[in-house]
């Protein structure tokens, strides 16, 4: 069995709580305690009917003002895959919720309203998936039963959404119709909809291809913690232990240490359970090489002729997540795979209204929730490739460093 | 060039991956980690998953064991028992000595559950650790269900949850000034039943009493409570011998038994994959008391 993560955003009254509701209900993974609190809190309300969003909302806050203000995640399972939903408000405020949903995110369901069709929020969704390099989007025109099944409506909501979705870098996109309230092509085809060729929502997540989406070219292990046992037997052992970001290593192989640039050789890649040929993207293994060399945290064991950007300069799409604005001259802390490094910010080159895709050229600052380009230049160079082609080396948060609270994330565009 | 399908890992080794990631970051970042350590599956696969990560070195870091004093004796000694295996270092924060210490006090009903987290956040303090990490799963509960991986702590061990830090791909960040610290949750995406069929997979040893006994037990508000020297029946309330296996392992005051046969790690696969109550809806007194229970022992500091 593998597993999928995807990410949904959107409000109460989109019907999202009522489609993870049914998704939960219909794959057995809401336990009986579970609804029977809900119902009763419903109840105590005076609900009319029972708000399966009450089994997301998990916090007193949430449920005392019925809003959503967190990150909530969901797990079940069906026979054929483990899924784990990044569950985010949809309002322009959570923007920084939906960026953390969907950096890890495989896939993301955009839930439209058939009676609203495509809607400023729609657009956002579709643009943080894009920018944050979700593989596959999901169009779910949702509340079908209320514009009578009709195609035409479907149809036309969803040759609107491709249309705006073609000005962005999405390389996979289904469109289904269906009723979350109904069920219709949730779990089960709709015999509502004959006309509807396709396959039902869950269908599509249990066979949505995601093997291919990871880069297996590009090798690219960056050392989190290197391991001597300091036991006589082991005297001369020295492995460096990390996650393979990308790429296939193989015992052998010619490699090369980054940023110092040294050379050497694969001598053994070891896990508890027992040595391996080779290790390939999200292993956490021990990588030993032939040679004694000085390696620490933050290096990247790369192949040669294939590697990562060295730089201090780095171009990126950086989502503001602080209440205090991001500022041209401002100093923060960069974390970069197993890295990290103080940067200044350089320049602030455009805002980008994720509604629109409008570029403002004239502010010098990014506010809670914007999404922008910037340039900043690092204390130490960062080992990085673009995220368009890495999405573990090309992603970076940023840290205030006087709170220690993360305060932006950013994706690499280039180097300089 | 290299076919996908070729590489491909199942949801256990996809778990484990990202774990053992997680367990590794702890040590690189934090000055003074620890593991909490009650006995039960989920700190056992948790500590499990520490030997794996820094193997063949030692676990760079103390076990933690809050000790109620309300011990299931099996548990007990499956504790000192992997301790001296591994060659752990241990580190007990006592219950019953706080209260002889006059530093806490039970509840009328005999209950040490809500002084635990003074104890534990005592033993934090005393200690130094700037990160604890425990077993906690966010399928175990809604207000869990929202907590990061590295979940910030003020210096009373207070938990913000509508303050946390943004967590994004696998950028943990650790950063605390003097007297914070960070609890860390390695096995947030895991399930249940991944832990069972994580135990069944591996042959994770666990103790006893996680399988299908014959126990003297009463009923007391729909759950099966063990009849020992912790927890004796109230009028009215019938012991008899059945046949019972534990779901979780707490306090033995409040941590109830479910009627069951399965006496084989497989036979609780089963089981669990059919059950449809949480487990801690079906065996622990404690999370009952309100809907927001565990939000609001979390803020106070409980792991």
């Amino acid at each position: 069995m593998d597993m999928l993560r995807f990410a949904t955003a959107g409000s109460v009254d989109d019907g999202k709580s009522t489609l993870i509701g049914r998704l939960l209900y219909d794959s057995k993974s809401i336990f009986e305690d579970q609804l029977e609190s809900v119902e009763a809190t419903s109840k105590g309300r005076g609900d009319e009917y029972t708000d399966l969003s009450l089994l997301t909302d998990g916090l007193r806050a949430e449920r005392e003002q019925g809003i959503t203000i967190d990150v909530a995640y969901r797990y079940f399972a069906t026979p054929k895959r483990k899924f784990i939903i990044a569950d985010t408000p949809g309002h322009a405020q959570y923007t920084r919720n939906m960026v953390t949903g969907a950096s890890t995110a495989d896939l993301a369901i955009v839930l439209v309203d058939a009676r609203k069709g495509v809607l400023e929020q729609s657009r956002r969704h579709a643009t943080i998936a894009s920018l944050l390099r979700v593989p596959h989007i999901v169009l779910a025109v949702n509340k079908m039963d209320l514009v009578d099944w009709s195609q035409e409506v479907f149809e036309s909501i969803r040759e609107e959404f491709f249309a705006f979705a073609s000005k962005l870098n999405i390389t996979d996109m289904t469109a289904i119709p269906l009723s979350a309230l109904a069920g219709d092509n949730v779990v089960n085809r709709s015999e509502n909809m004959p006309w509807y060729e396709g396959t039902s929502l869950l269908h599509h997540l249990e066979n949505v291809y995601i093997a291919s989406d990871r880069n297996l070219q590009d090798v690219r292990f960056p050392v989190q913690y290197v391991i001597r046992p300091q036991q006589n037997a082991r005297r001369d052992y020295r492995g460096y232990a990390g996650q393979v970001a990308s790429g296939v290593i193989k015992v052998g192989d010619e490699v090369l240490v980054l940023p110092s640039g040294l050379s050497s050789k694969v001598v053994g890649i070891d896990t508890a359970d027992g040595p391996l040929d080779e290790a390939f993207p999200p292993m956490s293994v021990t990588l030993r090489l032939a040679d004694e060399l000085d390696i620490s945290r933050g290096d990247v064991i790369c192949r040669k002729g294939n590697h990562p950007d060295i730089s201090q300069d780095i171009e990126a799409m950086v989502c503001w997540m602080d209440d205090a604005p991001l500022r041209v001259g401002q100093k923060l802390s960069v974390l970069h795979t197993t890295r990290s490094a103080r940067a200044v910010i350089r320049k602030v080159t455009y805002e980008l209204n994720v509604n629109t895709l409008h570029r403002d050229e004239l502010t010098n600052e990014l506010g809670l929730n914007a999404v922008g380009r910037i340039s900043l230049r690092t204390t130490t160079p960062l080992v990085a490739d673009e995220y368009s082609r890495n999405r573990t080396t090309g992603a970076f948060v940023l840290i205030d460093e006087s709170t220690n609270r993360t305060v932006g994330a950013g994706t690499v565009i280039g180097s300089t | 060039m290299t076919s996908p399908t070729q590489y491909q890992l199942t949801q256990l080794q996809l778990l484990e991956a990202e774990s053992i990631h997680i367990i590794r970051e702890v040590v690189a970042q934090m000055e003074k980690p620890a593991l909490l350590f009650s006995g039960g599956k989920d700190s056992i696969v948790l500590l499990h998953l520490a030997m794996k990560a820094f193997y063949p070195a030692r676990v760079p870091f103390p076990i933690v064991h809050v000790d109620t004093g309300h011990n299931f004796p099996e548990v007990l000694e499956y504790r000192d028992s992997i301790v001296e295996k591994h060659g752990l270092q241990l580190v007990v924060g006592s219950v019953q000595e706080a209260i002889d210490r006059g530093e806490v006090r039970e509840e009328p009903n005999g209950s040490r559950n809500r002084i635990q987290t003074p104890v534990l956040l005592d033993t934090i303090e005393k200690n130094g650790f700037d990160a604890c990490m425990g077993g906690a799963r966010r399928d175990e509960e809604k207000a869990r269900a929202k907590e990061r991986v590295f979940s910030f702590r003020d210096e009373f061990g207070q938990w913000d949850p509508k303050n946390q830090r943004p967590e994004l791909w696998n950028l943990y960040n650790g950063r605390v000034h003097p007297g914070e610290s960070i609890r860390v949750f390695p096995l947030s995406n895991w399930t249940e039943l991944d832990i069972w069929q994580y135990i069944a997979e591996y042959d994770v040893e666990i103790p006893s009493i996680y399988y299908a006994h014959d126990r003297d037990v009463f009923e007391r508000n729909g759950m099966l409570f063990a009849a020992n020297e912790f927890c004796r029946p109230k009028e009215g309330e019938v012991v008899e011998t059945r046949k019972v296996r534990y779901r979780t392992v707490g306090d033995a005051t409040l941590t109830a038994a479910v009627a069951s046969d399965a006496d084989t790690v497989e036979l609780v696969i089963e089981e669990v994959a059919a059950t449809r109550v949480t487990e801690r809806g079906a065996t622990r007194g404690d999370d009952r008391v309100s809907e927001a229970a565990m939000e609001d022992r979390k803020k106070q500091g409980y792991f």
